[in-house]
């Protein structure tokens, strides 16, 4: 569930300019539970037990949920949301209540939006539009973690965001598929190895944001950092083993 | 003991096979009612307990392939022995299970201890004989049906000519002949030439009890195909598919993972064939595709408890299902160590509880009950309080009569109609 301090932080910062969000800290808007379920699932692609084949059916079943999310984010436009929950670690100390993403969409379209944040959305797209074309992209939930590899997130716009993501979704079919040596170095090859120590890559990746109004987001995302540190961690061990099994195969 | 992972009776309902996560294959037999206690209906003791599978490691892929044991399926008993198919992820083995209550005396070439004797020190040539022994149950593996799977098994059924049976895993599903292990015929594959293209997976298949030549298999959207091998030797096209149409309303971002079918079972009569998905158990007429005949809730107090059960990966469990000898009732099992039974006619159903407290040897369980609205009443179990690590997959019921059997995470519970 959202831990309180944060959410204030990131909406108070916006309510001085905006002013219309008041009424979305008491509840978590559909976008971000949304959101939120997206990177629950890219956690439960990643985390997969690397000793015994994953389940296939469990990991169509994933896929499948995070194509959905994914359709539904492109078809609303909010792929240049900003997403503040980085990687998945985040995700879940911050999972948020879960009625209403159980609700049907009918629920949903009878008022379940928040206007507020519909409309702050707007009002950003059209201060960015002043920018340059670059549009916000981000850490938008963008591309699903590699099976063996950790997340690697990448600053782009949010066309080449929805094809990695397609593009990593398919990786991870093909490494279930084939564990051959040529298909793990393709797999190597194009990673930057400093992707693979998570922290330096949040904290760099929150800093490149252009967030314009939203600086005091790179604050945001520190705490949540160092309270999933250890879960980092665990996740880099994991990592080690499973770089082990591979190169030593 | 370890975590029980299916449950089957044999034919005549005499045997009750459990496999369990380590490999092992624990077979129960049922007593025989004795004149001193007439009233004392059969009870089910170990008759033979074996290793069916051990754990292996794939080299190629760097992966464990898991002793498991995911399905038992018994063959029609055709001589003195037993014969039942074990399968884990990868290999299956038929086995033979054979008593033994004689024993050989009278070797000539080595002494009752088992030593060769010298040559020179036998005199004479004497026939042995047969004496009596104790019963002893031998298991003996006298097939080995291997390295015909890419993917995880998921199911194994014998067919009605009793001479072959078919395995499915994640993508396929092959074809043996129980005498030949060397080979299998592919009869569905759905494996997409791109495997970047993959959205759907086989979860059951079974053969149909009657005609030799149909099967169907379900998938993880909800579907099932029918198939018949006298139309193509593969068969990737169906000659039906059973699909209920989504309900829009009640569509979310886990209408797909609830609506994965995790079992499936032709009924005894052949007439009807029963799915269960995550919420609940449907009952199809192998003549109407297009929805099923009746549909029943085992724990809709669930639904709204989805996003909860995506988190701690519950909403994967894979929920078995099971006819009683008449297909008038169907059994399934839920959290909490509950299990349901609906009978068909009435539309009765009850929910039971398989646990050391609450059942006594001869004590009739009592209904219990999910308490789904804000007041709680006596007796009755609050949704919040339900334990989600205490979940029946596994059930099996008596061809005949009724007795059920329940596995309980790694302990098997059997159940008897109580006869006054």
């Amino acid at each position: 569930m959202f831990v309180r301090g944060l959410k204030r932080k990131c909406f108070d910062g916006e309510e001085d300019i905006e002013g219309t969000l008041a009424g979305i800290k008491a509840i978590p808007s559909y976008n971000l539970q949304r959101q939120s379920l997206l990177d629950m699932s890219l956690v439960k692609l990643q985390l997969c037990h690397m000793l015994v084949e994953p389940n296939l059916c469990r990991s169509v079943l994933i896929a499948n949920t995070v194509r959905q999310i994914q359709e539904e984010m492109t078809q609303d436009g909010t792929w240049q949301m900003i997403n503040t929950q980085s990687t998945g670690q985040a995700s879940l100390d911050r999972l948020v209540s879960t009625d209403i993403l159980c609700r049907s969409s009918r629920d949903q379209a009878e008022g379940k939006h928040v206007p507020g944040y519909g409309t702050f959305n707007k009002d950003f797209e059209s201060d960015q539009a002043q920018d340059s074309s670059e549009t916000m992209s981000t850490a938008s939930s963008v591309q699903a973690p590699r099976n063996l590899q950790s997340n690697v997130w990448e600053m782009e716009n949010p066309q080449e965001n929805k094809g990695n993501f397609q593009k990593s979704l398919d990786q991870i079919f093909e490494t279930l598929e084939n564990k051959s040596p040529n298909s793990v170095e393709d797999l190597f090859s194009e990673v930057d190895n400093s992707y693979y120590d998570l922290d330096t890559m949040l904290t760099g990746m929150m800093s490149n944001t252009k967030m314009g109004h939203c600086d005091n987001l790179e604050t945001f995302s520190s705490p949540t950092n160092t309270a999933s540190n250890s879960n980092c961690k665990s996740d880099l061990n994991d990592l080690d083993h499973i770089v082990e099994i591979l190169v030593e195969s | 003991a370890d975590i029980i992972s299916t449950v089957e009776f044999n034919y005549t309902g005499d045997l009750l096979a459990t496999g369990d996560k380590g490999g092992r294959v624990v077979i129960f037999q049922r007593e025989q009612e004795t004149k001193s206690r007439p009233l004392s209906r059969g009870e089910y003791n170990v008759y033979s307990t074996f290793q069916s599978h051990e754990p292996e490691f794939d080299y190629l892929k760097s992966l464990e392939i898991e002793e498991k044991i995911n399905k038992i399926r018994w063959l029609p008993q055709q001589n003195a022995a037993h014969f039942l198919l074990s399968t884990n992820d990868k290999t299956i083995k038929l086995w033979k299970i054979s008593e033994r209550d004689k024993r050989a005396e009278g070797y000539n070439l080595k002494d009752e201890d088992g030593r060769l004797r010298e040559p020179f020190r036998v005199t004479e040539l004497r026939v042995p004989t047969l004496k009596p022994m104790d019963l002893m149950v031998e298991a003996s593996p006298r097939r080995t049906f291997a390295n015909a799977h890419t993917y995880h098994i998921n199911s194994i059924s014998v067919n009605s000519d009793y001479a072959t049976y078919l395995s499915a895993d994640d993508l396929r599903i092959n074809l043996w002949h129980l005498e030949v292990t060397n080979r299998s015929f592919n009869i569905v594959d759905i494996k997409p030439a791109n495997m970047e293209e993959l959205t759907e997976v086989i979860t059951a298949a079974e053969f149909h009890p009657h005609h030799c030549n149909v099967f169907v298999y379900s998938s993880s959207k909800g579907t099932i195909r029918l198939c018949d091998m006298r139309s193509s030797a593969l068969c990737d096209q169906h000659s039906k598919f059973f699909e209920e149409p989504e309900d829009p309303s009640s569509r979310s971002f886990f209408s797909e993972i609830i609506s994965s079918i995790s079992d499936v079972k032709f009924s005894h009569s052949g007439r009807y064939m029963m799915t269960r998905d995550y919420l609940s158990v449907k009952v199809w007429d192998l003549n109407m595709e297009n929805r099923p005949v009746e549909t029943y809730q085992v724990h809709e107090y669930l639904r709204s408890k989805l996003c909860s059960l995506y988190e701690n990966d519950c909403i994967f469990d894979k929920f078995e299902c099971c006819w009683n000898g008449s297909d008038s009732t169907i059994m399934t099992g839920s959290y909490n160590n509950f299990f349901r039974t609906f009978e068909r006619n009435s539309r009765r159903d009850t929910t039971l509880e398989a646990s050391r407290e609450s059942s006594k040897p001869r004590a009739i369980l009592k209904p219990r009950k999910v308490c789904t609205t804000g007041k709680r009443k006596k007796d009755e179990i609050t949704v919040d309080s339900l334990d989600f690590n205490k979940k029946i997959l596994h059930t099996a019921w008596h061809p005949t009569e009724n007795i059920i059997a329940v596995a309980a995470t790694n302990n098997l519970y059997l159940f008897q109609e109580k006869v006054n």
